[in-house]
C-alpha cells in the first residue's frame, strides 16, 4: 500500500510538513517560507525555570502544531487531528487512512526514532512526519528535515508515536480534510493576518521571557552565568542555546532566513517593496544569531571564557533584539495595498 | 547567509542527511542549498554529550558509593529527567526519588523493579544486582560512548 506521494526536504519539520501534506491534498502554491509566515512561526522564548537535558529551555519558534494550524484555518482548510489513548487503536486508523489513500501527519518523540543517528535522539517530542504507506510490515515515512524517505517497522512507530514526557503525542495524527487550489487573494490575507499575528507575539506578548524582550532578558540573564554558574556550566547552557538555535531542523540563524524569505515571497503577493527591505533586517538577525553562536562556540569549546566573552555574547544579543524590534515594527507600519 | 557561505563541514550527519538552509545568491534572492553540518553547532552537539558521559558517569560513582540507587544511573544512561523517567513508568516524581535512596531501594518489590527495566531496557538484574554486574555495567557505558563519534 503505497501512495503516490512527493517527498520534498525542508529546513524545519513542521513547516515541511504541512507544506508537503497540504500540496498532495491539493494546494500546490504553499512554500516552506510561505507557511511558515502565515503560520506566524517567528519566535523567541527563554524559560529559566523549565530544564531541557539538563540546560535551560529556548525556542526560536512558535509553539508545535501553530504552525499547520495557523496556516490551515487562515487558508479555510478544515483540519483533521486526533489522539489516541489505545496503541492499537492508533495503528487502526494509521492503516485505515492509508486504506483511504490519505497519507498523515504524525507527531513523534525522536528518542526511539531508529533513523536518526544516535546523537540527535533526545527526549523530544515535537517532531512531525508524514506517513504515506505501508509496505512488508514497514511503514512508509516522509520525514521533510531528510533527503530522501525512510522505513519504520509497526513497532518502531508506534514507539515513537507514543514517547513520553513533555509535550507527548499520544499517537497524534493530523491531515488536512480534502482539499483544492487556494487562491493568491486567500494567501495574500492569510500573508496579512500571519505577519500581524507574528507582530504581536514578538513584540506585544506580556512579561519578560519571550519575544524581543525576551532576547533582551537572555541577553541580560547569559552576562550573570558566569559568575552564577561557573565558566564550565555557563559554557554548556551556550552550548543549550546554540543546539535550539542551530540544530537540525531550524534552518540556520533561528528561523530568521526562513522568515526573510518569507518576506521575499510575500511580495509577491502584496506590492509593497518595503517587504524586500524589511526581508534584509531579518537576513541581518539571522546573521548576527550565527555571529552569536561562533562567540557562544569559542567559550563552549574552552578557547575563551572571560567575564568580558560573556559580556560581548550577551550584547550580541541586545543588538539582535535592536535588529528584530525594528523589523517587526516596520512591519506594523506596512501598508498591505 | 550568502549561498557561497553555507557551511559544508563533516560532522555526525555525514552518512545521515544533508540539510536544507535558505541563503541568498549574488542578487539578494533568497533560495535553498544543502548543508553538510556547520563545525560550530557539530561541536555544541558534542560538548552536550561529552557533559551527559559525565553525568553517567558521576552517577555511577554515586552508586558504587552507596549515595544512590541504581536508578539514578540507568535515568543518566538513558539520558532521562525525573519527569520524563515519571511519565514513562507512571511513578510519581517524588516516588522516583524516593526509590533513588539505597536503603528505600534495597525494599522495592519485584513488580517496580520489573518496569524500571523495562523503561530503561536493561535486564532486571542489572537493577538489582548492580554492584555484581561490573562487566555488564561497563558494556552499557560503552555502548553509550561507541554509539556518540
Amino acid at each position: 500500500m503505497k501512495i503516490d506521494f512527493e517527498h520534498i526536504q525542508s529546513a524545519h519539520c513542521e513547516n515541511g510538513v504541512t507544506t508537503n501534506l497540504l500540496r498532495h491534498y491539493g494546494v500546490s502554491n504553499l512554500t516552506e517560507p510561505l507557511v511558515f509566515g502565515i503560520g506566524s512561526g517567528l519566535f523567541f522564548i527563554y524559560i529559566p525555570f523549565i530544564k531541557v537535558s539538563n540546560g535551560p529551555a529556548f525556542s526560536f519558534r512558535t509553539m508545535p502544531g501553530n504552525i499547520f494550524n495557523r496556516t490551515c484555518k487562515s487558508l479555510g482548510i478544515p483540519v483533521y487531528r486526533k489522539k489516541f489513548r489505545s496503541k492499537e487503536k492508533a495503528e487502526q486508523f494509521l492503516n485505515q487512512k492509508l486504506e483511504e489513500n490519505q497519507p498523515v501527519g504524525c507527531q513523534v518523540g525522536v528518542y526511539y526514532l531508529t533513523y536518526f543517528p544516535k546523537e540527535y535522539r533526545f527526549h523530544f517530542n515535537a517532531h512531525n512526519l508524514i506517513i504515506y504507506g505501508r509496505e512488508n510490515g514497514e511503514y512508509l515515512v516522509s520525514d521533510p528535515v531528510m533527503e530522501d524517505v525512510t522505513k519504520l517497522t509497526a513497532y518502531e512507530l508506534q514507539r515513537v508515536r507514543f514517547a513520553k514526557g513533555a509535550l507527548a503525542p499520544r499517537g497524534q495524527i493530523y491531515f488536512p480534510k480534502i482539499v483544492g487550489e487556494v487562491s493568491p487573494e486567500q494567501i495574500k490575507k492569510a500573508i496579512v493576518t500571519g505577519v500581524k499575528r507574528n507582530i504581536r507575539d514578538m513584540l506585544h506578548i506580556p512579561g519578560p521571557i519571550a519575544g524581543v524582550k525576551g532576547i533582551r532578558y537572555t541577553a541580560k540573564k547569559i552576562k550573570k552565568w558566569r559568575d552564577k554558574l561557573g565558566q564550565k556550566e555557563a559554557g554548556l547552557y551556550l552550548a543549550q542555546l546554540v543546539r535550539m538555535q542551530e540544530e537540525i531542523g531550524t534552518g540556520g540563524g533561528g528561523f530568521r532566513f526562513i522568515y526573510a524569505a518569507f518576506l521575499q515571497e510575500a511580495r509577491q503577493y502584496v506590492a509593497n517593496d518595503e517587504l524586500l527591505k524589511i526581508s534584509d533586517e531579518f537576513t541581518r538577525a539571522g546573521d548576527l544569531w550565527r555571529n552569536a553562536a561562533v562567540q557562544a562556540a569559542g567559550i563552549y569549546k574552552g578557547r575563551i571564557g572571560t567575564q568580558k566573552d560573556f559580556n560581548d555574547m550577551g550584547d550580541f544579543l541586545l543588538e539582535i533584539a535592536e535588529v528584530e524590534k525594528g523589523a517587526f515594527e516596520a512591519l506594523a507600519k506596512l501598508d498591505w495595498k | 547567509m550568502k549561498k557561497k557561505d553555507i557551511p559544508q563541514d563533516p560532522s555526525v550527519l555525514d552518512n545521515f542527511t544533508k540539510e536544507v538552509s535558505y541563503a541568498v545568491d549574488e542578487n539578494g534572492k533568497y533560495t535553498t542549498a544543502l548543508s553538510r553540518g556547520w563545525e560550530v553547532k557539530a561541536s555544541a552537539l558534542s560538548v552536550s554529550w561529552e557533559y551527559i558521559k559525565e553525568r553517567v558517569e558521576n552517577a555511577r560513582q554515586q552508586v558504587v558509593s552507596g549515595q544512590a540507587s541504581p536508578i539514578l544511573f540507568f535515568l543518566e544512561l538513558r539520558i532521562m529527567d525525573l519527569a520524563t523517567l515519571a511519565a514513562y513508568t507512571g511513578y510519581w516524581k517524588w516516588t522516583i526519588k524516593r526509590h533513588m535512596k539505597p536503603n528505600i531501594f534495597e525494599k522495592l518489590p519485584e513488580k517496580r523493579l520489573k518496569k524500571y527495566a523495562e523503561v530503561f531496557e536493561v535486564e532486571i538484574e542489572d537493577i538489582r544486582d548492580f554492584k555484581n554486574r561490573t562487566e555488564r555495567i561497563e558494556a552499557l557505558v560503552a555502548e553509550l560512548k561507541e554509539s556518540i563519534k
